[in-house]
């Protein structure tokens, strides 16, 4: 009874920690602008069977991919073992499914051993990738610190997740074998088989305290590790699936056309429009144009701010940044997701209220140099694993630049002047446009 | 129907829309010469070269002249959202004006912009890369190439215009008109959804790139050159403009050639 009363403590102190750091995310992502994204329902759900749920970009990368597959169907599937714990854990039982399911069983339990082998072998392999081998999208400075300790925090941890699962059921198979009480026939226990000599030599009590040890601290590195993952860039296990449902369904190369300059750009050519007609009182004050802070993005790309791993096949896809210039799509995205962090906690700070704390994403986090380095190529969009669109951004952000605060490189600003002058981006007289059909 | 032993046509009226509207007639199609297309002594020599693929193939056409203007491609993606609608409103009046359908353009960035961003703004038409436009001539039988073989025994490769390949999913015509030719076509190192852009998009052709390690479209070279291609293949005068400028910064300047792949059909079917 005891057991059980801890078990749901903490349990529900796990889930309370895990819902208030999702309200405090999904407030941030919702101070976003709006953007609707309701339509093509059936294309929306495809995309993210085939993105996210069946990993359709992961094996771009071949090695990589196939390691995440291992420790994403590992995952998916061993998860099914926390349905029998979370029970186990309530209702004082111990293995709970063996009897109703019998020989299922133990090909579950199995299986879930063979799967586990693999998340251990795909995350040693991660581990020596990220720290050992000189891989350049995982160097990139913009993973200096936390980005790389989150990253080794979660290997680690999975690491050690996945070897208390097998540690548990090695030493339940010792009780099993032993006949100690509570420890009914069940399970198959092909890889942690290989563990047992690690135990064998404990007395029985020894092997219950083990078995009882590596069940506590699996369901509570789980729960704990529950509260954490939506601090981290492991979070894209949770966003992947609603980021690529709302994923960008119109051609990589059309960029959204701006509502509210339209409206402007047809009242200046209505003959009949008053320009100074004084607007109606209700009228809201007009948004800015462009995205000067993270507020200004939309909640889409908020969102893909918090659901990017940084796993950098954007940056390493990057002509810009493949040419030693400063941008970095990759870092586009964190800093998006840690400037509306730091906007979120000031608000938190403030009783919900948002002031101005005289920083915003363009200029603090993001300068004009990485923007201007774009070449729009959409590489980026391409190789991410999620369909996430840091040119998107960018681009927005040039909005901003120009539109907002009348700020471009000298030949850009030249080109402008020409295509209004001339209508050519050169400044070649419009009258000239026609005259190489003089000498076909 | 071009014969290939009839004599090269040597020269022949381009009109206008306003020449066409003129006289009565409605052309097939409207050619979208775009900026470069029409200003760049390089780039001329590709719409001559699509010009004269139209005039041999048969297809009626015309084009606005003096009445096109900027697409505001460059303009969108360097920010300017106000210049870019101001372009389009300007030109989308004057296509509808003319009740214009159908439009082919050389231009994968007019392309991109006319096809999926004038909708929105009242403009709709059915636009097409002059390389789709191409492939269905070709496969109508309207266009035959010469005999004698040209490019018989070299080596082509494609590098994919970033708007026409990624941004609309178009990396097959391209590449079934090259296969008309007699050459072998063949791919760099990184093609079609992974290919490298050249360095000149988002208005990077109109300023210098940000301070780096290296220029994009020399690594581009780099690819060409480990591709063994003889000629490099593009399908965007910008995309022209980098790669040249790429093979001369390589010192590969008469070992390897770029053409638009209007030029090589052109060349192939004696029509320069």
């Amino acid at each position: 009874m005891m057991s059980q009363l801890i078990f749901l403590l903490l349990l529900s102190t796990g889930i309370f920690f895990f819902a208030r750091r999702i309200r405090f995310i999904q407030r941030n992502i919702r101070s976003g602008r709006d953007v609707d994204v309701s339509d093509q329902k059936v294309k929306r759900w495809k995309t993210m069977a085939r993105v996210a749920l069946g990993q359709g970009k992961m094996t771009a990368r071949p090695v990589a991919g196939i390691m995440h597959i291992l420790i994403y169907v590992g995952f998916v599937i061993i998860n099914l073992e926390m349905l029998e714990i979370l029970l186990d854990g309530l209702l004082g039982t111990h293995r709970i499914f063996a009897q109703p399911l019998g020989r299922v069983y133990n090909v579950l339990i199995g299986s879930f051993e063979w799967l586990a082998a693999g998340v251990i072998l795909s995350c040693v392999v991660f581990f020596i990738r990220r720290n050992a081998m000189a891989i350049a999208r995982l160097r990139s400075r913009e993973l200096a610190g936390w980005p790389t300790l989150d990253a080794n925090i979660i290997l680690v941890v999975e690491v050690l997740l996945m070897f208390a699962f097998l540690s548990m059921n090695a030493t339940d198979g010792i009780a099993q074998m032993r006949g100690l009480p509570h420890y009914v026939n069940a399970g198959s226990f092909p890889v942690s088989q290989w563990l047992m000599p690690l135990y064998v030599g404990l007395s029985d009590a020894g092997i219950v305290a083990v078995e009882r040890g590596m069940w506590w601290f699996h369901i509570a590195g789980v729960l704990a590790f529950l509260v954490y993952v939506p601090y981290s860039k492991h979070f894209h296990i949770i966003l992947a699936f609603p980021n690529t449902y709302f994923s960008d369904l119109t051609p990589a190369g059309a960029m959204n056309n701006m509502e509210s300059v339209t409206r402007e750009v047809k009242l200046m050519m209505d003959p009949s429009a008053d320009p100074y007609a004084t607007p109606a009182e209700s009228a809201e004050p007009p948004a800015p144009f462009g995205a000067k802070d993270a507020t200004d993005l939309t909640w889409k790309q908020l969102m893909e701010s918090y659901s990017c791993t940084e796993c950098g096949r954007c940056t390493s896809e990057c002509p810009a940044n493949q040419t030693g210039k400063l941008l970095s799509p990759r870092k586009i995205m964190m800093d998006t997701r840690d400037r509306i962090e730091e906007i979120g906690k000031a608000r938190d700070a403030n009783g919900g209220q948002w002031e101005s704390d005289g920083k915003t994403l363009l200029g603090h986090y993001i300068t004009e140099e990485e923007l201007w380095a774009c070449t729009s190529c959409q590489a980026c969009v391409q190789a991410c694993p999620i369909n996430i669109s840091p040119m998107g951004i960018i681009l927005d952000m040039r909005r901003s630049l120009i539109m907002e605060d009348s700020k471009s490189p000298e030949s850009i600003t030249s080109m402008f002047n020409n295509i209004e002058n001339n209508g050519a981006p050169w400044a070649f007289p419009a009258e000239s446009r026609g005259d190489w059909t003089q000498d076909v | 129907m071009f014969e290939t032993d009839e004599p090269k046509m040597t020269s022949f009226h381009i009109p206008t829309m306003a020449e066409m509207t003129a006289n009565g007639n409605t052309p097939e199609v409207l050619f979208w010469v775009g900026c470069a297309g029409s200003f760049d002594d390089r780039a001329k020599r590709i719409t001559k070269a699509i010009a004269k693929i139209l005039n041999a193939a048969g297809t009626s056409f015309a084009v606005l002249g003096q009445e096109e203007s900027c697409s505001g491609d460059p303009a969108k993606r360097a920010g300017n959202e106000f210049l870019y609608q101001m372009q389009a409103a300007q030109n989308i009046a004057i296509l509808n004006g003319y009740g214009i359908n159908r439009i082919i353009t050389g231009c994968p960035h007019c392309f991109n912009v006319l096809k999926n961003e004038y909708p929105e703004l009242g403009g709709n038409y059915e636009v097409q890369h002059h390389t789709q436009f191409i492939r269905e001539l070709i496969e109508q039988g309207k266009l035959r190439m010469a005999d004698g073989g040209v490019f018989k025994g070299k080596k082509i490769t494609f590098h994919d215009p970033c708007y026409l390949g990624r941004g609309n999913g178009e990396y097959l015509a391209p590449r079934e008109v090259i296969a008309s030719l007699d050459a072998e076509l063949i791919e760099m190192r990184r093609c079609k959804q992974n290919g490298l852009c050249c360095g000149a998009g988002g208005a990077q052709m109109f300023k210098e790139a940000e301070n780096g390690t290296g220029e994009v479209n020399h690594a581009r070279t780099e690819d060409v050159v480990a591709s063994k291609a003889d000629i490099v293949a593009t399908g965007c005068p910008f995309c022209n403009t980098m790669m040249t400028d790429g093979v001369k910064h390589a010192n590969k300047e008469g070992e390897i050639i770029v053409k638009d792949v209007a030029e090589l059909i052109a060349e192939a079917a004696d029509l320069i």
